[in-house]
């Protein structure tokens, strides 16, 4: 279990992670969903002791990082795939993990197999590595020590979409077994794949966090009418809430049988009824982060 | 309880214990060692200790007037590529962690820096001193073949004294590098700074004690390379001693604890 504790990181006057509290609990995969520099590799780097926090504190099953006596056989860490000697083999970097853990020789074969490393690519130079084979690299030197808890930024970053859903199999079933996963990703659709609690983080500070079932149906209901503003009318008189999209469906946190059922007494003719789901995650993550967007919204 | 439960329990109690057994330095020291080795960079600068021992005493040979085959000609002959060579693989242990970023996994597994640059220290010094044996045996051999080959009795003029002291000037020399990794934590910078520092701080301090008269009694004082020099002169007196001291409290002690300190606090990316 990974808990965080109102986590604050400043650097002069910029505050890259600003009050961040969530749980990453075991036997469940937490998504740690936000778009480039929201903070989330700052809060990882925190937690795993290679950076101080102005204040607060990332604890691991309840002790801080630097107390764990053998820190790579509880918490299996990647932050960057490309952080690597680049002269040194692939199968040199897994030695030095093993050795530093203290574990046997043979871990080394058996990891480079579970990763799909070939033997001529293990003695390759990381230099002449592509960017998924880094990450597969990076994989195996997080699970080499056989720990508990996973950190992952982005681990999917540079995979194909096979070696993705390899990715996803192995998370799944690591959670399963009782694992803590904690994963960071800038895409939604990755997230939502695999993650079963989800946080997600803009600006340093938390938008959102809870199951992934909570903040989807939070999502509510997406509707398009023939007449657009006779269905506003109606639901506004029924009491609910709604906003209309530049593209003419109007969207309501009210559950999609409620507005079924007020456009029929409206006799307002729908043309589109749906529970928002994925788009409306998209479209709150979208807004929730648009501050930090570097594109503006298109108008 | 049956047997089979008992056996399934086995190895998650085994696996508890290892998990909590601390970290021993020296596993760490023999990692860092193996992390000297096992890059091509760092297998080159490895192997070009004794290449540049065996090329230096073959220069020798080759070059030397014969009245000057002694031990003490071939050890000056190796010592100095090895003085070159000894600092950049101490400058590279500390700074490839940064530059090649390598710490942010080093630095994961073992989140205690202290502990990874004490194990990179005494595996610097480790190499230090073995690269010594090698040169002294490689300069032994070639005390043995040269002057069997010219014809001229063989002459072993280095002392264990002697020995112990110029293994103690690359030492410091090493730890000079070492200290500049730790400074700088960049590679191509603390290289070029191990180069100012050794080269051309000593040609100003020499350039400075023939042009003003007043410099020549501060100067042992405040040269570090120059205090160093009474080491490979074979007798070291109190006064030079005391040069040592000093110069290598202002050039390598405060400096290194600046640099050990900035290690502890920065942040690793």
């Amino acid at each position: 279990m990974i808990t965080i504790d109102s986590l604050t990181k400043r650097y002069g006057g910029f505050t890259a992670v600003d009050d961040v509290s969530f749980t990453a609990r075991s036997g469940r995969v937490t998504g740690f969903l936000g778009p480039n520099g929201a903070g989330k590799s700052t809060s990882m780097r925190v937690m795993v002791g290679l950076t101080v926090p102005t204040s607060g504190q990332a604890l691991i099953d309840g002790r801080p990082f630097a107390e764990l006596p053998n820190p790579g056989r509880k918490v299996g860490v990647l932050l960057d795939a490309s952080a690597q000697h680049a002269g040194r083999t692939g199968r040199e970097i897994l030695t030095i993990a093993q050795r530093t853990m203290g574990l046997p020789k043979l871990s080394v074969d058996h990891m480079l197999h579970k990763v799909s490393l070939t033997d001529e690519e293990a003695d390759r130079r990381v230099r002449n590595y592509s960017l998924g084979m880094r990450q597969r690299l990076g994989i195996a030197t997080a699970l080499i020590g056989d720990p508990d808890v996973l950190i992952l930024d982005e681990p999917a970053n540079g995979l194909d979409p096979a070696g993705i859903r390899w990715m996803r199999d192995l998370l799944r079933e690591y959670a399963n077994k009782g694992g803590t996963v904690l994963l960071s990703s800038h895409l939604l659709h990755e997230i939502e794949v695999i993650a079963d609690d989800i946080v997600v983080i803009g600006n340093g500070r938390i938008v959102a966090q809870g199951t992934k079932s909570e903040l989807l149906d939070a999502a509510g209901t997406v509707v398009r009418a023939e007449v657009p503003a006779d269905l506003a009318r109606a639901l506004s008189a029924a009491g609910i809430s709604s906003t209309a999209s530049t593209d003419g469906a109007i969207r309501t946190d009210a559950e999609p049988a409620l507005v079924g059922r007020v456009a029929l007494a409206a006799g307002v003719a729908l043309t589109e009824l749906k529970s928002a789901d994925t788009a409306g995650l998209e479209e709150m993550f979208l807004e929730l982060t648009a501050e930090t967007q570097r594109e503006g919204v298109a108008a | 309880m049956s047997t089979a439960t008992l056996e399934a329990k086995a190895p998650s109690v085994a696996r508890v214990a290892a998990v909590d057994q601390p970290i021993p330095m020296s596993r760490l020291v023999s990692v860092e060692l193996r992390k000297m080795f096992n890059t091509r960079s760092g297998f080159w600068l490895m192997a070009s200790i004794g290449i540049a021992a065996v090329l230096a005493t073959t220069a020798t040979i080759l070059f030397a007037p014969d009245s000057e085959l002694t031990q003490d000609a071939f050890s000056a002959a190796i010592g100095f590529p090895m003085a070159v060579i000894l600092p950049m693989v101490a400058i590279l242990s500390v700074t490839s962690e940064w530059t090649q970023r390598s710490g942010l996994t080093t630095f994961t597994l073992v989140p205690h820096r202290e502990r990874v640059i004490g194990a990179k220290a005494l595996a610097t010094l480790i190499i230090a001193v073995a690269s010594m044996f090698i040169a002294l045996a490689v300069g032994a051999v070639g005390n043995l073949f040269g002057s069997a080959v010219v014809g001229v009795d063989t002459v072993w003029d280095v002392g264990v004294m002697d020995f112990a002291l110029i293994v103690l000037a690359n030492v410091l020399g090493m730890l000079v590098g070492f200290m500049l990794g730790v400074l700088l934590r960049n590679s191509p910078g603390a290289i070029v700074g191990y180069f100012v520092v050794s080269f051309v701080l000593p040609g100003l301090f020499m350039a400075l004690g023939n042009a003003q008269a007043w410099f020549e009694d501060v100067w042992p004082w405040v040269d570090f390379t120059y205090a160093q020099g009474a080491l490979f002169e074979g007798d070291v007196s109190a006064t030079e001693w005391a040069n040592l001291g000093v110069t290598g409290l202002v050039w390598l002690v405060i400096p290194m604890a600046v640099g050990l300190r900035m290690i502890m606090r920065s942040e690793v990316k």
